[in-house]
């Protein structure tokens, strides 16, 4: 054995930092996301062979080019953001709740199905009253199912809420074939497109606008319900340790319910705006992602829903943008998902330098 | 018939067995890799870039059996295990969080595989009309010999091309290696308890990387099964569609376990099919058909939680990422 090999300390070793300073830390963030650009603007001039000063501009035009390509920014980023709230109190909970997508889904089928069933029985404002009621529910009924078993069997809520996203998807793909419009095409098609009814107003003559004030106010909620509230508290409690929140007198099961209620019923606030704000029809790539971005959007900010706006306003930017270079470049549009999943690795990785400290070996014989 | 329907089971289970397989030597050491979906698309994509090359470097000269299996084989393995490093790195040296890791590892591998597939031959520019890689393709469907002439137990047993046996051979050897051996036993421990298996003198960091990058290699083939046999060497985007995440339902249908992963992928399959061999059924019900994989998958979820039995519960630290000083 080596028994007489003198030890040594290794290189390096890994501690955990007690805190950083601020600008420390957005300091490193900045740095991974430039690292990210970096990389990316590589990769893309290596497939692409153009120009890097080209690409990086028709990034900017894909993204903020023209007046439309604005509005269709921030309506992106307000529907991100809004399920990205959505998500929050849960993850904060530590509830790993990855079904936003289905939940927001449920609802923007419910929102569809009172368009298609109600109107004409109902006038115009009770029936978006009655679409908002129904997505509410349908999201919140979506997401309290786990949480039930969550709560009374421990069953694994990643898995459940998995498993429930494609129960909705194929909800919606049956529902697509019986509701299609003309009969056997498979698809809803745009609903009352002629009369409009159930649309949500335009404001101010912009189409999107309504949806993001709508998740403006959203954002400013849940950062004071998170923030300041006694519910907000608990769940963080909750998510720090729950033998921590039962010692003190917190009903954790009531938490965790409670809480999926709310997370489910915003994911189906936000299948409501997309159906009725946006789409105005509902097929099974509505949500086309976001309950799975949302929760990386979420995270990346630390769920801050302040910070959420920056977080998602960033991988919309760089959809859009990804999206015009693969049009300008005539490659796939899917290097947009490429793009993002390089910015949001190399965050990930960022966040070690934010919890952690490497300590070099001190220099032999001090 | 009904040894077709049989056939038609298998061949839509397999990708799914690779994928679930994968998933579980992951899970069984702490790991819920949710970037299988990815992965496996990336295992995919890269055999049929591999092929792409090899096809195009003999301008339409006959191919070599041999090099026309290895080439798409090895250039497969390794995009997913460039993969599976991506994730280990993220996850295990860099302590991220699995969950986020692992979705932003779909997103990542959805695109390249959608991508390169919808790119390829723009970016060498050959006047291919689409990725149609039927020469390598017929040498990875080839079936046993003797399949046509046996009947109904040829259709049933042997018909299948190397990379489905190849499947069911490697669910039943991780299912050894995992119940068995000392390999096995360490993994095990380490997704219990991999404080307790750190004690224990076991290295932790260097089997959570071997599980998931050995889990993803193996998933990868199933991308790879998929569109060499499955589908004929045709690559269309999002042609793989959901089955990553079935795979992943498989796992806990399966619960944990690599062999009973073997008959779970064939029901699977045959719950996937089953609608088309139901008459007068339209096209609406049909979806509800295809819903029974996910239903099924929870009704075992709760099952198993309901029932509490220590030896069918997932990996105590599933998910939680492990730092020695933390303790």
């Amino acid at each position: 054995m080596s028994n007489e090999v003198k030890h040594r300390e290794p290189l390096f070793h890994i501690a955990k930092r007690s805190s950083i300073v601020w600008w420390k830390a957005w300091l490193v963030r900045l740095g991974a996301i430039v690292l990210a650009f970096f990389f990316s603007a590589v990769l893309t001039v290596l497939l692409t062979g153009e120009n890097p000063l080209d690409v990086f501009s028709s990034l900017i035009k894909g993204a903020i080019g023209t007046n439309r390509r604005i509005w269709v920014l921030f309506q992106n980023t307000a529907m991100l953001l809004c399920v990205a709230l959505a998500v929050t109190p849960a993850f904060k909970m530590k509830f790993w709740n990855i079904g936003a997508e289905g939940q927001a889904l449920i609802g923007a089928m419910a929102t569809a199905a009172c368009m298609i069933k109600l109107t004409g029985v109902l006038p115009a404002p009770l029936l978006i009253l009655a679409m908002f009621v129904a997505s509410v529910v349908s999201g919140a009924v979506w997401a309290v199912i786990p949480a039930l078993f969550k709560a009374k069997w421990n069953t694994n809520e990643t898995l459940f809420t998995l498993m429930m996203n494609y129960i909705a998807i194929q909800i919606v793909s049956y529902f697509s074939g019986e509701w299609a419009v003309p009969k056997g095409s498979g698809k809803i098609g745009i609903i009352n497109g002629d009369t409009m009814e159930g649309w949500l107003p335009v404001i101010g003559g912009k189409n999107y606008l309504l949806n993001i004030l709508v998740v403006a106010a959203i954002t400013v909620g849940m950062y004071i319900y998170l923030k300041y509230s006694k519910h907000g508290y608990e769940i963080a409690v909750v998510g720090e340790s729950q033998n921590t929140a039962r010692y003190i007198g917190i009903n954790v099961k009531k938490v965790i319910i409670r809480t999926m209620i709310i997370s489910g019923a915003l994911c189906g606030v936000a299948g409501f705006l997309l159906v009725a704000g946006t789409d105005h029809t509902v097929t099974r790539d509505t949500i086309a992602g976001r309950g799975f971005t949302a929760i990386m959007v979420s995270w990346l900010a630390k769920f801050n829903p302040l910070y959420m706006v920056l977080t998602s306003l960033l991988i919309v930017f760089m959809e859009r943008g990804a999206i015009q270079i693969s049009t300008s470049c005539g490659l796939n549009n899917s290097f947009s998902e490429i793009i993002t999943g390089i910015i949001i690795f190399f965050i990930i990785g960022c966040e070690f330098f934010l919890n952690y400290q490497i300590k070099f070996r001190e220099k032999e014989g001090k | 018939m009904i040894a077709a329907f049989i056939h038609r089971a298998v061949m839509q289970g397999i990708p799914l067995l690779f994928g679930s397989t994968g998933e579980i030597i992951t899970e069984k050491a702490g790991h819920l890799n949710l970037g299988i979906p990815g992965i496996m698309y990336v295992g995919g994509i890269s055999g049929v870039i591999g092929a792409f090359f090899y096809e195009q470097s003999l301008n339409g000269a006959p191919l070599n059996g041999f090099l026309a299996v290895m080439i798409p084989l090895l250039s497969s393995l390794l995009g997913s295990l460039l993969m599976g490093l991506i994730y280990s790195f993220l996850t295990v040296t860099l302590r991220a969080n699995q969950n986020v890791t692992g979705l932003a590892l779909t997103t990542f591998g959805v695109g390249v595989g959608n991508f390169f597939g919808g790119s390829l031959i723009k970016l060498v520019d050959t006047d291919m009309p689409s990725i149609t890689l039927t020469k390598t393709s017929a040498f990875f469907s080839k079936t046993l010999p003797f399949a046509d002439e046996l009947g109904w137990f040829g259709e049933v047993f042997l018909s299948y091309s190397f990379l489905a046996y190849a499947a069911i051979i490697i669910a039943l050897i991780s299912s050894y290696v995992l119940k068995k051996t000392r390999v096995g036993l360490n993994i095990r421990a380490i997704g219990e308890n991999p404080a307790t298996a750190d004690a224990a003198g076991i290295n932790v960091e260097r089997y959570k990387y071997l599980s998931t990058c050995i889990g993803s290699m193996i998933a990868g083939l199933g991308g790879l099964y998929y569109v060499m046999d499955y589908a004929t060497g045709i690559w269309s985007n999002d042609g793989f569609g959901d089955r990553g995440w079935l795979a992943i339902a498989l796992v806990i249908f399966a619960v944990w376990r690599p062999n009973i992963s073997i008959i779970g992928s064939i029901l699977f399959g045959a719950l996937f099919i089953v609608h088309n061999y139901i008459e007068n059924l339209s096209m609406s019900d049909q979806e509800l058909f295809k819903m029974a994989p996910y239903v099924v998958t929870l009704i075992v979820l709760i099952a198993i939680s309901m029932r509490d039995k220590k030896e069918n519960q997932p990996p105590a630290s599933l998910g939680i990422s492990y730092f020695r000083e933390d303790r």
